[in-house]
């Protein structure tokens, strides 16, 4: 052995270097094999192959779409119909989860012993229960509800039957400023407002009530994280504790709350996808159907990885620059 | 005399079974200096802090400016706005800057217009010397800078009463002088203040009235020539040997 050799190979460099090349190769050499093994199998099989089945015609329903869509529309629609359908429930799942998590972090602060108990209550039971479970119950309790005629009214405005749940809407069509509009029941239907299918509510009761458990977790720790001193100042100034929650204490928490916050986010996005089980038609549903109908599995659930990974990128990158905007300045 | 601004009478308070305030009684008058001083522990924080209800008393009054501390909304918030106070350890609001610190409660509490507030919290930055901070985060000031913008803060409702508990504690001996020198010009311009500090170089200065803690008790009250020169309490005399002697 020359002096030179064993001087190379004794550079920490330069093993580095060989290993990081050996864990390209062995990866590049397993992931070629998968790849040769499934397209041999294809072809075995008699399935086409690349993304050409998305132009074709999907030949199926979906119950639910926010922009027009028949069974005669292509396979793209039909999945651009099941992502908006992913991407709505996500959206306000995110928002009331906020809402309710936030209510529930404080409550479990409150100086209120009855109120910091049920709140406590609510978030052990909710947190240790599977959401599928949860979805289930949600969906059981909404479709047992009783039909049109009978349906609750529990306040003006909303009713609860089995055929979902109706609610006011904004309508636009009336000028500049959106007009209320207050549904009513009439006969056996339902005019005006806005009707949420049961399989919509119960996805998003589910994910909401889930996700608001570990939000209201979340916000008690932000909270308590504040120094009391900063709340003692607050008080000798005269502040109402309403007025030192908003203005002092919950402006601090968020920066210890938002990180934790991106992945409940996260969360909501990536369980939307348990709304198979209840019916409700989201991306990962109707792929499921293109994928029974073509035999195309790889490139179906490849576009839903995809789409879940730039939905999962663009919220992180959302939230990271918020992080930063509401970061502290020091010296 | 006039009926004195603060007034705390047989006061009593217990932290679970621990007697934190022993039989506490002190008048302070408009105008007067007060200078609370007694070894760690003693209850000198948990009186200043009952007299804007930041601790609560179980017996004895308390009474601010004609308004009795009872278990009372109402009355607790007219005492807090005619209380100011200075903490320790500053409490400035790290997330707003120095001029938002300073109209925060002007704006939100007493319901004045952001302009009005903003000009008095000038002239309050002025007084404590640093208008030009305004812009700044509290977590951009020096230690003695952040303490001078409490002080102006706690200012900022007018205040009848300013509370100061240690507020030089904390403070890098360099640092120290200027925030005296504030308090110092506030003293002259005639506001009542309780002073929980060790300086006693200010106490000598500055105060009208020694008040001497220890256990629970205040131990002796006198003026500073008296209480520095002869103490009546064999107490005051060692904790005055110890904290004069070094
Ligand atoms: N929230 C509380 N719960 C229980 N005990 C407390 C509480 N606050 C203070 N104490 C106790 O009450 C006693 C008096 O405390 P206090 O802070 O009033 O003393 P102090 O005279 O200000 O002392 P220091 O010079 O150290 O600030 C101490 O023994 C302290 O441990
Ligand atoms: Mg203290």
């Amino acid at each position: 052995m020359t002096g030179g050799r064993a001087s190379i190979w004794g550079s920490t460099r330069f093993r580095g270097l060989v290993y990081q090349v050996l864990v390209v190769a062995v990866v590049v050499a397993l992931g070629g094999w998968l790849v040769h093994n499934t397209l041999v199998n294809l072809e075995v099989r008699g399935i086409a192959t690349g993304f050409g089945f998305l132009e074709r015609e999907a030949g199926f329903g979906i119950s639910e779409n926010l922009i027009s869509y028949t069974p005669a529309d292509s396979y793209a629609r039909a999945l651009t119909v099941g992502l908006l359908n992913t991407l709505v429930v996500s959206a306000i799942g995110i928002v009331l989860a906020t809402l309710l998590g936030t209510v529930l972090g404080v409550a479990r602060l409150s100086g209120n012993w009855l109120v910091g108990r049920l709140a406590s209550v609510y978030v052990e039971a909710v947190r240790n229960v599977p959401l599928l479970l949860q979805l289930f119950v949600w969906y059981g309790v909404l479709t047992a509800l009783p039909g049109a005629r009978q349906a609750l009214h529990p306040l003006p405005g909303l009713y609860l039957s089995n055929r979902g749940l109706v609610i006011p809407s904004l309508d636009w069509s009336q000028g500049w400023l959106p007009v209320l509009e207050i549904p009513s029941l009439v006969g056996f239907n339902f005019v005006g407002g806005l009707t949420l299918s049961p399989e919509f509510a119960a996805l998003l009761a589910g994910l909401t009530i889930y996700t608001a458990a570990f939000i209201a977790e979340i916000v008690r720790a932000g909270i308590l994280a504040v120094p009391k001193g900063q709340t003692e100042a607050a008080l000798s100034l005269g502040l109402s504790p309403g007025q030192i929650l908003r203005l002092v204490v919950l402006p601090q928490a968020l920066r210890v709350i938002v990180p934790p916050l991106t992945s409940q986010y996260l969360n909501i996005c990536k369980n939307s996808p348990l709304a198979i089980a209840i019916g409700y038609p989201d991306l990962v549903a109707v792929s499921n159907t293109a994928i029974n109908q073509t035999g195309q599995a790889v490139e179906g659930v490849t576009v839903v990885m995809v789409v879940f990974l730039a939905l999962s990128l663009a919220l992180s990158g959302l939230m990271n620059w918020y992080n930063k905007r509401v970061a502290l300045v020091s010296r | 005399m006039a009926a004195p601004i603060v007034e705390l009478c047989d006061v009593n308070k217990w932290f679970g079974a621990f007697h934190v305030l022993k039989d506490i009684t002190l008048e302070v008058a408009k105008g007067e200096k007060v200078v609370v001083c007694g070894p760690s522990g003693s209850g000198k924080s948990t009186m200043i802090r009952c007299i804007n209800r930041l601790e609560e008393h179980q017996s004895g009054r308390i009474v601010v400016d004609g308004v009795e501390l009872a278990d009372d909304i109402k009355a607790i918030d007219a005492v807090r706005r005619r209380v100011g106070m200075v903490f320790q350890s500053f409490n400035l609001f790290p997330h707003l800057t120095v001029l938002e610190n300073l109209t925060l409660a002007p704006v939100r509490v007493a319901g004045m217009a952001p302009r009005d507030a903003e000009a008095t919290a000038m002239a309050l930055l002025e007084r404590v010397r640093i208008p030009e901070q305004a812009g700044k985060f509290p977590g951009q000031l020096s230690g003695g800078q952040q303490q001078r913008v409490a002080i102006a803060r706690a200012l900022c409702l007018k205040p009848a009463v300013m509370l100061f508990d240690e507020p030089t504690s904390a403070l890098d001996p360099e640092m120290v002088g200027e925030v005296l020198d504030v308090m110092s010009g506030l003293a002259a311009e005639g506001m009542t203040m309780i002073c929980v500090t060790h300086e006693m170089g200010f106490a000598r200065a500055v105060a009208d009235t020694m008040v001497f803690m220890d256990e629970g008790r205040i131990v002796e009250i006198a003026p500073p020539a008296r209480f520095f020169d002869h103490p009546a309490n064999e107490r005051t005399k060692r904790f005055l040997g110890k904290i004069i002697g070094h």
